[in-house]
């Protein structure tokens, strides 16, 4: 891999840019709020004279608005606050931790001492003591979000308007028969204090906006969706929605739509698929982000998000080949705008920007500190990449994967390239059904929209197309790969891990890529 | 307060809150409790925690239009703050055409569903347990991961036309993934109630996981296909929750459900899977005890929405049915289905050749139009033949309907409350179903996972 496209990702500038942007980082770093910075000390103090070896304590402020609409009308619009704080803490090696919404003096101290007491009756049923990777301190560590417009600040009037004007550009195309669309913002005021000498305070904002149309067939009973892919959720504030243009996109989503209606059903078989980065950032976040999760690789998820054919990692680091040596993917919170940057994780570690399949080869897992040792031996690694997040001050921190993207290929290419280049393929636009096995070996991928390549040529459209595959075997299928004006930023916003089930909001950057003769089903028919 | 609100700490709260509404209506609800879990894995307790909240969510209306916000800060100048600017929202809402009239004061059902087990199911009790399922899989020589989930805790809804609704209770689940160190065999079990004393107790638990994972051992892959399969108990609530979420009439009426009826109209009083299926909801079940209002204070009792294999109801909110002329009935109150006494090894020797599955996994919707949903099946596929287990198989996709699972039914055993959601904690739909033996289950593809 060059440099070049080593650092593309680190240009702030880049991503910005290609994201339509120009002003990051325009608002002042949040300020800190002296009693809560008192409360943390009294919370770190009450832990470590009770017993524990380590402390730290979040105080969280989240902030959460939702609009949404349908057709033309409004449907509901809500505000939730969310304040409290959660005190963990390793005492003989085993966690603790409690949490509570009411931040006193009181509280911090009885929170503190069933931390611990929580932490003494977890050992006598554990084997093996938690060990904490080293970290730096942070005296006084400051984050915000780069957003230009505080979406709390935007009437809601005003989201109303502009959801009911793109409601009203979908509707006005013949056969779009439903339409709905929401906007979601979130802000996290997170205050962090460990006993490691870490005290941060981070203002994190995240937005949703969406839209979907659906078109009816009457005579048939049939019915088409087609939803606002292309559209990513994002780290980024009103700014992001204004910039989307959904009044001016909805009429060609709502034409897909209707044009679902009558598209061909797709002939079961293998197909070269070309497929955009709107819709290739799921099959990434599902085929390698989650296999390469360590704590799911050791079996630490075993009982819900699953394990990992990435095992174990004494097999597997610098030998497994995941895909095709122009293959690169990378870890990275500090891209602009994306779902998982931050300045430090809920460890109070700097995240490392990192390869994560270099050449092809898996080199590496996402780690928090107490990941660390199961690993060291292996790797030779002594810090935690600064993977831990909770999704709110009552869940416990945990590892959840950083931003994880496909790195632009060498040449310049575009999806029209990839297209011009495929004698018999499909073209899939958008996310669509998914769903993987425990694993990560086996899965299936549905679309927004599908076409026919035919010579090198769209040759019409297709429905009722899904793709399923081996994940090792469809990476290796990769031949074609668009270059960095191709590269595109999209992302989840509900990433569901752990017990009980914790959120974490993700994005996922990519390229559109070509892959040869992928099996393709017909959903549409005997039920797949 | 205690660690969570009785009825009369509830009302004050509640009326404490309406007495700031400037509103032409205020409708407040309340959340508060104790949450716990425990998580363990390789090496026994990973993780626990012990949350202590309560979330008011006030919403205000101005005719039409309303808008509301929820706040766990309790200061009078928080909830003060909460109710105006759900005041300022509603206010500048547009109008909400289909926003029905707050409910005036309603009569509930009696739920008796806070259980002494259940709330002394502290941090260090949950470490037993762990310890005894824990100390079960290292003496066999494989790895578990559990979870135990508890939560006590009282909702209540209160309104400014006078409704007042109360609901205090306990629920747990406790589920166990057991794995093989080599990786080649993986069972699971689970159990949830509102009281941990009925619930499966944990040595029981992880016999019945451990036994599955040592069955399931050396999986070879038999061919995708059409099979007969007998599915547990959690395998079938995994599918029939699919098709309990589908019974919305308005989607059946406007064209966008399996429930349509072809050229308009829904499906009421069609017989849609076989006759030996009635599914109803019933939040005083002794198995199911659910809470007996809707967040809008709406009661909920006992709907048979199929009976014997025909649909007699689906789901109204207020405004569909004052649209279509007939009653309101919400959905909720847990999900029970028919079955019989016969057990899963009495319905595993009834079949010549099939597959037994444990339960279902990722599973995501791929056709709404038949609820066809794609996924997976997890921690144990057993080949039967000639009325008995063979061996182990792989694991498969499948493309699925429940329609067609129940119209393709062959037998049912007995019922039983299981774990609906994929998760294995609290928070999905409580569901007592039978195991069930069903033919020409579609499966599209192999999955070496394990």
């Amino acid at each position: 891999m060059s440099a070049d496209r080593r650092e593309f990702l680190k240009t702030g500038a880049a991503v910005l840019a290609a994201l339509g942007l120009s002003r990051p980082g325009i608002r002042p770093p949040p300020d800190v709020d002296p009693n809560i910075r008192e409360l943390c000390q009294r919370a770190l103090d009450v832990a470590r004279s009770a017993g524990a070896g380590y402390a730290d304590i979040r105080v969280i402020r989240r902030r959460s608005q939702s609009v949404s609409t349908r057709e033309h009308q409004f449907v509901g619009a809500s505000d939730s606050e969310s304040f409290g704080f959660g005190v963990r803490v390793l005492a003989q090696g085993a966690w603790g931790f409690a949490a509570s919404r009411e931040l006193t003096r009181d509280e911090v101290t009885r929170m503190a001492q069933a931390a611990v007491a929580q932490a003494r009756s977890n050992r006598r049923a554990m084997t093996r003591p938690v060990v904490l990777a080293p970290t730096p301190p942070v005296k006084d560590g400051r984050w915000r979000s780069p957003i230009e417009i505080d979406p709390f600040t935007v009437p809601i009037d005003d989201k109303v308007a502009l959801m009911l004007r793109a409601n009203g550009e979908a509707l006005k195309v013949a056969g779009a028969r439903y339409v709905s669309s929401s906007m979601v913002f979130v802000l996290e005021d997170k205050t962090f204090a460990s006993t490691d000498d870490i005290f941060t305070v981070q203002q994190v904002y995240r937005c949703l906006p969406e839209l979907t149309v659906t078109a009816v067939d009457p005579s048939t009973g049939d019915f088409q969706t087609r939803y606002s892919a292309e559209v990513a959720p994002m780290g980024l504030g009103y700014e992001w929605v204004r910039k989307a243009d959904f009044p001016g996109r909805a009429p060609l989503w709502a034409e897909e739509a209707v044009r679902k209606l009558t598209a061909k059903p797709v002939e079961p078989g293998r197909y070269d698929l070309v497929l955009e980065p709107h819709h290739l950032f799921l099959t990434i976040h599902e085929s390698i982000a989650h296999p390469t999760e360590l704590d799911r690789a050791l079996g630490y998820e075993a009982n819900y998000a699953g394990t990992s054919f990435c095992a174990p990692p004494e097999m597997m680091l610098k030998q497994l080949r995941y895909g095709p040596d122009f293959m690169q993917i990378q870890c990275d919170r500090s891209q602009p705008g994306s779902l998982s940057a931050c300045g430090w994780d809920d460890d109070g570690v700097a995240p490392e920007t990192y390869p994560l399949i270099q050449n092809g080869i898996l080199v590496d897992y996402q780690t928090t500190r107490d990941q660390v040792e199961w690993i060291r031996p292996i790797t030779g690694r002594t810090r935690s990449h600064g993977c831990s997040y909770a999704a709110s001050w009552s869940d416990v921190q945990f590892q959840r994967m950083p931003n994880i993207s496909l790195l632009p290929g060498e040449q310049d290419l575009t999806a029209e390239d990839l297209i011009a280049a495929t004698d018999r393929g499909i073209y899939i636009t958008g996310h669509g059904s998914y769903s993987i096995d425990q694993q990560r070996y086996n899965f299936q991928f549905g679309g927004q929209a599908f076409y026919e390549i035919r010579g090198g040529k769209i040759a019409g459209m297709l429905k009722d197309v899904a793709y399923q595959a081996r994940t090792i075997d469809f990476w290796n299928s990769m031949d074609m790969l668009g270059g960095k004006r191709s590269y595109e930023m999209n992302g989840t916003f509900y990433d569901g891990k752990g017990q009980p089930g914790q959120s974490n909001a993700v994005s996922h950057g990519c390229v559109p890529a070509r892959f040869r003769g992928v099996n393709v089903l017909n959903t549409g028919a005997d039920r797949g | 307060m205690a660690d969570w609100l009785s009825r009369e700490e509830a009302k004050r709260l509640a009326d404490r809150v309406l007495g700031y509404s400037r509103a032409e209506g205020c409708q407040v609800n309340l959340a508060s409790g104790l949450s716990g879990n425990t998580r363990s894995a390789v090496d026994g307790v990973s993780t626990s925690g012990e949350v202590r909240d309560t979330a008011v969510t006030v919403a205000s209306r101005f005719g039409k239009r309303s808008a509301s916000v929820s706040t766990n800060l309790l200061g009078n100048a928080a909830l003060r703050r909460a109710v105006e600017t759900s005041e300022q929202l509603a206010r500048l809402a547009p109008e909400n055409p289909e926003q029905m009239p707050l409910l005036e004061s309603q009569r509930y059902a009696e739920v008796p569903a806070l259980a002494r087990a259940t709330v002394e199911l502290d941090a260090e009790a949950r470490a037993e347990a762990v310890g005894v399922t824990h100390g079960a899989c290292v003496r066999a020589g494989l790895r578990g991961a559990g979870f135990i989930h508890r939560s006590v805790g009282a909702t209540a809804v209160a309104n400014s036309a006078g409704l007042f609704a109360y609901h205090s209770a306990s629920e747990v689940s406790h589920t166990l993934s057991v794995r093989t160190p080599a990786g080649d065999g993986a069972g699971w079990a689970g159990t949830a109630h509102s009281d941990w004393a009925r619930s499966r107790a944990p040595a029981a638990l992880a016999e019945r996981a451990i036994a599955r994972a040592l069955q399931s051992r050396g999986a070879k892959p038999l061919e995708p296909g059409q099979y007969t399969v007998v599915l547990e108990p959690t395998a079938v609530a995994n599918l029939l929750g699919l098709l309990a979420w589908s019974l919305d009439a308005r989607a059946a009426d406007e064209g966008r459900s399996f429930f349509s009826r072809r050229g308009g109209g829904n499906r009421i009083g069609e017989k849609v899977v076989d006759e030996r299926v009635t599914i109803l909801s019933d939040p005083a079940e002794p198995e199911l005890l659910q809470g007996p209002f809707t967040p809008e204070g709406e009661p909920i009792g006992r709907t048979v929405w199929i009976e014997n294999g025909v649909v007699r109801n689906l789901a109204y909110n207020r405004f569909w049915a004052g649209k279509q002329g007939v009653a309101p009935r919400p959905q909720g109150g847990g999900i029970r289905m028919s079955g019989t006494d016969a057990t899963l090894d009495q319905l595993i020797a009834q079949v010549d050749r099939g597959l037994l599955v444990t339960r279902f996994w990722y599973i995501r919707s791929v056709d709404p139009r038949t609820i066809t949903h794609t996924g997976l099946t997890r921690d144990g596929v057993l080949l039967i033949e000639h009325g008995k287990v063979a061996r182990a198989v792989q694991n498969f996709r499948f493309n699925e309907s429940p329609v067609t699972m129940l119209r393709n039914l062959v037998a049912l055993g007995a019922p039983e409350r299981v774990t609906s959601s994929e998760s294995g904690g609290l928070g999905g739909t409580a569901m007592v179903v039978p195991p069930i033996v069903t033919r020409e289950f579609n499966f599209t593809s192999v999955s070496e996972a394990v």
